[in-house]
């Protein structure tokens, strides 16, 4: 039987994973490896992050240094291993409630710190792991199991709010986007400072079936895919033509000084070196 | 400018600051915060003393991201600590929980302070115990002195590691904001203990099997162990597992490293008690009137005794038992509604009367107050 190249880099004993059929977590899972194979990532070094929810099982399959297990602070626990040992290469796997609702604060602080970790947001536009429940980026009107009457309340821009609180490098496709996924992973790991890589994918269990009318990924990735423009088109549009829209691209990447390298300067300083 | 690791020698000098000083003897090279009265001297002196020892020192953008990111550093082999008062430890019951459940070494000072207002309680002894969700045995010290604040934060760390376990100072403003003369000892005269290291290569390791100690041995983060940690039920290797034996088997051994090692982890003073009819129990600053009480009951003719508990939790119920049935009563002292009674109520009423003084003022018992409850109990 033929393998996949690059199970050698799941454990084994966590096998079989528990995502639906159709998950755009699988994906991810297999873009990431894609990509941390094509640039040999040291496993040794890799610390992989997951809070709560679905996306946050991704690091549990990877044979690498993990945590998970609670709702929004997987940049909290960043913050503690990248301080204490920089060398580490740290990779955050967050759902949306994880990163933009519970885990927002330590979002924008970790941004406006510019720490230098990876921050693979899957964005699935619901709570999955919970039952299908509204999330911040939940599109305006859809019905979720928490919205019977439709989704009252605005859509959060997560790339926007990772920019505007100082993240380096940000990004956003769609798992309809495998090959720029791979791509934009290999860059983020390779960039020094805060990474933020949002990839909108389909929930078919629950976002498809409460939202859209269909279990189907093959339906919702339609649906996520007639809704998208790129960053160079959307810069034509108007705020009223992109209302709803999924815009995809690489909007910032930049290189300023990391918490860690401050940290540097100012041990230094205490240490009586300058 | 003061840059060296161990400030040995004698010092007048502010309780919160006897705690970095002591954290920073034991190890401890990294601490985040969140700035609370009455704790925030702790940050304040750590932010200046960590990078001058080769530490890392964070003010956090909340508490949840001061306990977090303890435990994070925890793996990577460092010895943090926080510190925070009653209203910020609310806070960081979830990153606690977590820590208990992966076993990570961390200490807490929690400054204890009353509704929000900066007096000293005992208000949230319970909480300290029970406060987050899930099964875990708590490790709680309560010492009542400013030497006692350095030493035994020490002894925080030593225990934190030895027992893979967050361990938790108590103060409160009255130990926290008073200065006293400590002495800071050699190097060669204190007593450091690391955590438990593996011993074989990484494919041969179980990251949750422990010997009869029930602690297993702790690999950092980028020693090639790929450890995962969760806070699901896991099995020996790490593994997500549901089945209930796994979770029993679990929590069983997170539990009774401590439960079983009581006697090394409780450490405590008497005073009197060998001839004493009437015992006084109490911790924290209320030892400070109990002494005093006890020697001027003396001079008095009164046979009370001390049991000056510095270890509150877990609580030392052999020792409690014992005592119990040695003597006619005991006063448990505490500066809240009367909490920690109820403990030693359980344990000590089969044996003898257990009745509370408790002072819900925002302060300690004056020596005159203990002195008439004595001579009440007396009658």
């Amino acid at each position: 039987m033929k393998v996949n190249p690059l199970r050698k880099y799941l454990r084994e004993w966590g096998l079989p994973h528990f995502f639906c059929p159709g998950c755009g977590c699988g994906q991810i899972l297999s873009l990431f490896l894609r990509a941390a194979d094509e640039i040999k990532l040291d496993m040794n070094k890799l610390v992989a992050i997951g809070g709560v929810g679905c996306t946050a099982r991704i690091p549990v399959y990877i044979k690498a240094e993990a945590l998970h297990g609670v709702h929004g602070r997987t940049l909290s626990w960043a913050t503690g291993i990248k301080l204490h040992n920089p060398d580490l290469n740290v990779v955050i796997f967050a759902g949306d409630g994880d990163i933009a609702a519970i885990g927002g604060n330590h979002l924008i602080h970790a941004a406006r710190r510019n720490l230098d970790v990876n921050i693979i947001v899957n964005n699935n536009m619901n709570y999955a792991m919970t039952g299908g429940q509204v999330a911040p980026t939940t599109p305006l009107c859809l019905y979720t199991t928490t919205t019977p009457r439709g989704n009252m309340e605005r859509t959060f821009d997560l790339c926007k709010l990772a920019e505007t609180a100082g993240a380096t490098f940000v990004s956003r496709w769609t798992t309809n986007h495998p090959r720029q996924i791979v791509k934009t992973i290999k860059d983020g790991m390779d960039h020094r400072g805060l990474t933020f890589i949002e990839i909108v994918s389909q929930c078919p269990t629950h976002f498809g079936r409460y939202a859209l009318g269909s279990s189907r990924a093959e339906d919702i990735l339609k649906w996520i895919k007639e809704r998208t423009v790129t960053k160079k088109k959307a810069e034509e549009m108007s705020e009223k033509e992109l209302e709803g829209k999924i815009v995809v691209g690489d909007f910032v990447k930049k290189n300023l000084p990391t918490l860690e390298d401050k940290y540097v300067e100012l041990e230094k300083k205490a240490q009586g070196e300058e | 400018m003061i840059n060296k690791k161990i400030l040995s020698g004698t010092h007048f000098m502010l309780g919160n600051h006897a705690i970095v000083e002591g954290a920073i003897v034991a190890g401890c090279n990294y601490f985040a915060g969140y700035p609370i009265t009455p704790a925030s001297e702790i940050a304040e002196r750590m932010s200046k003393r960590l990078p001058e020892v080769g530490g890392k020192f964070l003010q956090t953008e909340d508490e949840l991201g001061s306990i977090f990111s303890l435990t994070g550093a925890s793996l990577c082999g460092a010895k943090p600590m926080t510190a925070t008062a009653s209203a910020g430890f609310n806070y960081m019951q979830e990153g606690l929980g977590y820590a208990y459940a992966v076993e990570a070494p961390l200490v807490i000072v929690n400054v204890q302070r009353c509704r929000g207002e900066n007096y000293a309680t005992h208000a949230d002894v319970m909480q300290m115990r029970w406060g987050a969700s899930g099964d875990y045995e708590a490790i709680c010290l309560a010492p009542s002195s400013v030497q006692e604040l350095f030493d035994y934060t020490i002894e925080a760390f030593n225990l934190a590691e030895k027992y893979r376990n967050p361990v938790i100072i108590t103060s409160e403003m009255i130990l926290s904001h008073m200065r006293e003369r400590i002495v800071i000892p050699d190097p060669n005269e204190i007593t450091i203990v690391n955590r438990k290291r593996p011993t074989v290569p990484p494919e041969e390791f179980l990251p949750f099997r422990a010997d009869k100690t029930g602690v297993p041995p702790m690999p950092a983060f980028g020693e090639g162990y790929k450890t995962l940690y969760s806070l699901n039920p896991h099995s020996e290797n790490g593994r997500i597992d549901w089945d209930p034996d796994v979770f029993e088997k679990l929590y069983e051994r997170i539990i009774g490293k401590i439960r079983n090692n009581v006697d090394d982890i409780c450490k405590y003073e008497t005073y009197y008690v060998d001839d004493a009819n009437i015992l006084i129990i109490a911790y924290g600053s209320e030892c400070r009137p109990a002494f005093d009480a006890v020697i001027e009951a003396r001079k008095k003719g009164y046979k009370v005794g001390l049991l000056k508990l510095i270890t509150i939790w877990p609580v030392p119920e052999k020792l409690v038992d014992t005592l119990s049935k040695k003597v006619e009563k005991i006063i448990v002292m505490e500066i809240n509604v009367g909490k920690y009674f109820f403990e030693i109520e359980r344990i000590g009423k089969k044996n003898c009367e257990v009745v509370p003084l408790t002072k819900n003022r925002g302060t300690i018992h004056t020596t005159e107050e203990v002195l008439n409850k004595i001579e009440g109990e007396s009658k």
